[in-house]
């Protein structure tokens, strides 16, 4: 018999106030099993963690039900304190009686009737706990980082400093990503690939960084300290090894006629190409879609050309499987896209761009050799309006419903540089709200707005329409209470950002879990932002949520300090409720072995004696390493062999009887 | 002696995933997004941990729905439990009537953690019906039933 103690947590008023908590500490006393019950303001504080200790010693209890917060928030808490205590710390349950009971429920009878059913449910369970021992496995100290713009290049960083090894996989030619796009970084105004390219070619040169660039992940198994990852090495066309990245092969390429990706498509590239002139590493790509020699057989100049005679037609892709103890996901954004936004006339006239192709007609390597022309005729504009909100906080359907965070700012970038550059250009910036909350962010758009005399107009555009070369914006000024009719030489459109395409494959084949915009979901909001619920993967940048550059090289840093302390590890404690089947039930149909998604049972031939014979029978056998403990086998089993430990089928059976008394 | 009309209450066991139900649930209780409280919840792994038993068990007990929340389809944190889950109980749910239990009396629904609006309106629209079916009586009717007044 067990001999249980009952804590029943006030959390200040967050339960009190609708929980009666003494007639819950009440009621637990007459549960079978229940030798001590108490309640106290905050049990997780450390007097209330001590009052369970003590509990613990005093009354020599063999279990512990915690009626508190959600086990997902204090679980951990309480077993460690029993812990301390000398119990096993897989004798405590906790009901959960804030988040399921006392913040959703007014009626303070009704709330009170409840937690204590939730609380006899526990104790019900936890008659049934058996003490559990967790196994231990081994952890691979080498770390995969899944995306090379700046975030993962800090994650990298970070961790080989620490001297694991690391792996960027980077699905483009180059490292870099969005980042090296940009032109100038608010608040500061310095130059993006200053900052960024000197960490580029750190990340190259350090010894325990190893780049796979135009890769991409194709499989992953295995669990947190020891995931096997498959890296598909698409083709390049172009032996890195050899190939001194003198870029003749671009310069004599016929085939010039593919859109530039680096440039957004504002200017052409040839089809052996190499995204940008600092692009790490400095070996171009074949696009096999525009190469004439794949298209045609004829052709085969670049080889013709190249020195050191690198370009080879006839790579194929490489599967490349490695271990890995942990894994960063630092998959990055990219801009949504305005097919839903016709109003804009994106499509419709090449005036109205994107804040990102605004980048490159204004960054000094780009298409215009950063001179601020108009992409359709090459004029200088004398009236620019900017947009803000495209898509972001767009609650009808269209676009996203969640603030892209940046936009303000960097359109206050944009203003501000064109009106100093440019003095004789009429800046307009459409807004709904300017939000500015950062490290002298509010100061930077207040020197926009003042110093540089960008019109600040509250509103949304209605329609930009192409009119005679120039484009009529029409909006209204919620201010003046007015519409106004701007004609605009162009439109640079605040478009909002969503996550990279390849988040949800990567989701899936990790089990991370992602929100319903396909941002990776963190373990906990606001105390494990840089982790994913599932152990071993981690989270950098903007896959996770909208960022600025100062943030996502912050998340990209505690990102890696998690990883560190992962694989500074010899060992991982693993999950002790895991499967195993009782042997002298298990009649060996294999139906389990089916459906376990971790291949983490085998069939083995073993003696038994049975009836005094010895006979030899095929029985189930889990491997305790590598079961994550779902539980699928034990309903598959006809002899009812199978149980999961710490959610045995009695206990479960048992929390039902309870709530259903 | 005068008939007294005891007010409905009825009893509804939720089944949630460890990882996105239970989440959800959670979020629910975080942003006060209220559901009645005949709702109580029991914490599995996966919703492929719910042997159709359990189920059963609750009805044999007297519950008056029966509810399973799991990971949406291709986002089980176990890769494919919820897939189990959805097969085994379309099973059970189609031999409900058979064992004098209506079909309505039980779902299967998808939760994210993300989703504690979801949470909170599935949990209502499923009380509501519950409160339309009244109380089990069919199985209240068989010996069976162990728990018959409460």
């Amino acid at each position: 018999m067990q001999r249980i103690g009952v804590f029943v947590c006030w959390c200040g008023t967050n339960i009190a106030a609708t929980v009666d908590i003494d007639t819950v500490v009440e009621a637990m006393k007459r549960e079978p099993g229940v030798v001590h019950s108490s309640d106290y303001q905050y049990m997780c504080s450390e007097a209330g963690q001590s009052r369970i200790r003590n509990a613990i010693k005093e009354h020599n209890l063999t279990g512990i039900v915690v009626c508190a917060c959600s086990p997902r928030m204090h679980e951990t808490t309480f077993r460690k304190a029993a812990k301390a205590a000398g119990l096993n710390e897989f004798m405590v349950e906790i009901a959960n009686i804030r988040e399921h009971c006392a913040w959703i429920h007014k009626d303070r009878t009704e709330a009170t009737e409840k937690a204590v059913v939730l609380a006899r449910t526990a104790v019900a369970k936890l008659n049934l706990n058996k003490p559990l021992t967790p196994g231990t496995s081994d952890v691979v100290k080498r770390a995969l980082v899944i995306g090379g713009g700046i975030a993962g290049i800090q994650s990298a960083l970070d961790i080989a400093e620490a001297g694991y090894q690391v792996d960027i996989v980077e699905k483009e030619p180059t490292i870099g990503g969005k980042m090296a796009q940009l032109d100038k970084t608010f608040p500061t105004l310095d130059c993006a690939a200053c900052i960024l390219t000197p960490k580029m070619v750190e990340a190259a040169q350090h010894d325990n960084i190893n780049l796979i660039t135009y890769s991409e992940v194709d499989s992953v198994s295995g669990f947190v300290g020891n995931f096997t990852v498959k890296i598909r090495k698409k083709a390049r066309s172009v032996k890195a090894d050899i190939c001194s990245g003198c870029g003749i092969c671009t310069e004599k390429c016929p085939s010039k006629k593919a859109k530039s990706e680096f440039n957004m498509g504002l200017n052409n590239r040839s089809a052996i190409y190499i995204p940008f002139a600092q692009a790490i590493p400095n070996v171009p790509v074949i696009d096999r879609d525009q190469c004439i020699k794949f298209k045609t057989g004829k052709c085969g100049l670049c080889a013709k050309v190249c020195p050191a005679d690198a370009i080879d037609f006839s790579q194929q892709d490489e599967i490349i499987e490695q271990k890995y103890g942990a894994v960063v996901l630092a998959t990055g954004f990219k801009p949504i896209k305005l097919d839903n936004f016709d109003e804009y006339s994106y499509a419709a006239s090449q005036d109205v761009i994107t804040s990102l192709e605004l980048e490159r007609i204004m960054n000094a390597a780009g298409p215009t050799g950063g001179k601020l022309l108009r992409p359709s005729d090459k004029k200088h504009p004398h009236t620019m309006v900017f947009v803000q909100c495209v898509g972001s906080r767009d609650t009808t359907g269209c676009g996203k419903t969640y603030c892209s965070k940046i936009c303000c700012m960097y359109t206050a970038k944009h203003a501000m540089l064109i009106r100093e550059k440019y003095p004789d250009i009429d800046v307009h910036v459409f807004y709904i709200d300017v939000r500015t909350p950062g490290k002298n962010f509010d100061e930077f758009y207040r020197r926009a707005a003042e110093d540089y005399g960008v019109n600040y107009i509250k509103g949304m555009v209605g329609k930009v329409a192409p009119t005679n070369g120039k484009l009529m914006v029409q909006g209204s000024d919620l201010i003046a209470d007015r519409q106004v009719i701007i004609e605009a030489d162009m439109v640079v459109l605040a478009t909002a950002i969503e996550p990279d395409q390849t988040a949800k494959s990567l989701a899936t084949m990790l089990t991370a879990s992602i929100d319903t915009n396909n941002f990776f979901t963190e373990a906990h909001p606001k105390l494990r932002p840089v982790e994913s619920p599932t152990a071993g993967v981690f989270l950098s940048g903007v896959c996770q949520g909208p960022k600025d550059i100062p943030e996502t090289v912050a998340q990209a840093s505690a990102a890696a300090v998690k990883v560190v302390g992962l694989l500074s590890k010899d060992k991982l404690v693993s999950n002790p409720c895991v499967a195993g089947s009782n042997e002298l039930l298990c009649n060996g149909c294999s139906n389990c072995q089916h459906v376990c998604p971790y291949g983490a049972i085998d069939y083995v031939e073993k003696e038994f004696r049975i009836n005094g014979k010895i006979k030899i029978r095929r029985v189930a056998q889990v491997n305790e390493a590598v079961c994550q403990g779902c539980g699928a086998c034990t309903v598959v089993c006809p002899s009812g062999a199978m149980d999961l430990k710490g959610f045995t089928n009695q206990q479960i059976m048992a929390e039902v009887d309870a709530i259903c008394r | 002696m005068s008939i007294e009309k005891k007010e409905f209450k009825p009893l509804i066991v939720a089944f949630c995933c460890n990882w996105c139900s239970y989440a959800g649930a959670d979020l629910a209780g975080t942003s006060r997004l209220a559901y009645p409280a005949e709702i109580k919840i029991i914490r599995v792994p996966c919703s492929c941990r719910v042997n159709p038993m359990f189920v059963l068990r609750a009805f044999q007990r007297g519950a008056d729905g029966v509810i399973i929340a799991g990971c949406h389809p291709g986002d089980c944190h176990y890769t494919s439990g919820n897939y189990f889950a959805r097969r085994r109980m379309t099973m059970l749910f189609s031999m409900l009537d058979f064992f004098g239990i209506e079909r309505e009396r039980t779902r299967v629904d998808w939760v994210s953690a993300a989703e504690g609006v979801k949470f909170s309106t599935v949990m209502n629209d499923f009380s509501k019906k519950i409160h339309e079916l009244g109380e089990n009586r069919r199985l209240g009717d068989l010996r069976c039933k162990q728990t018959i007044d409460r």
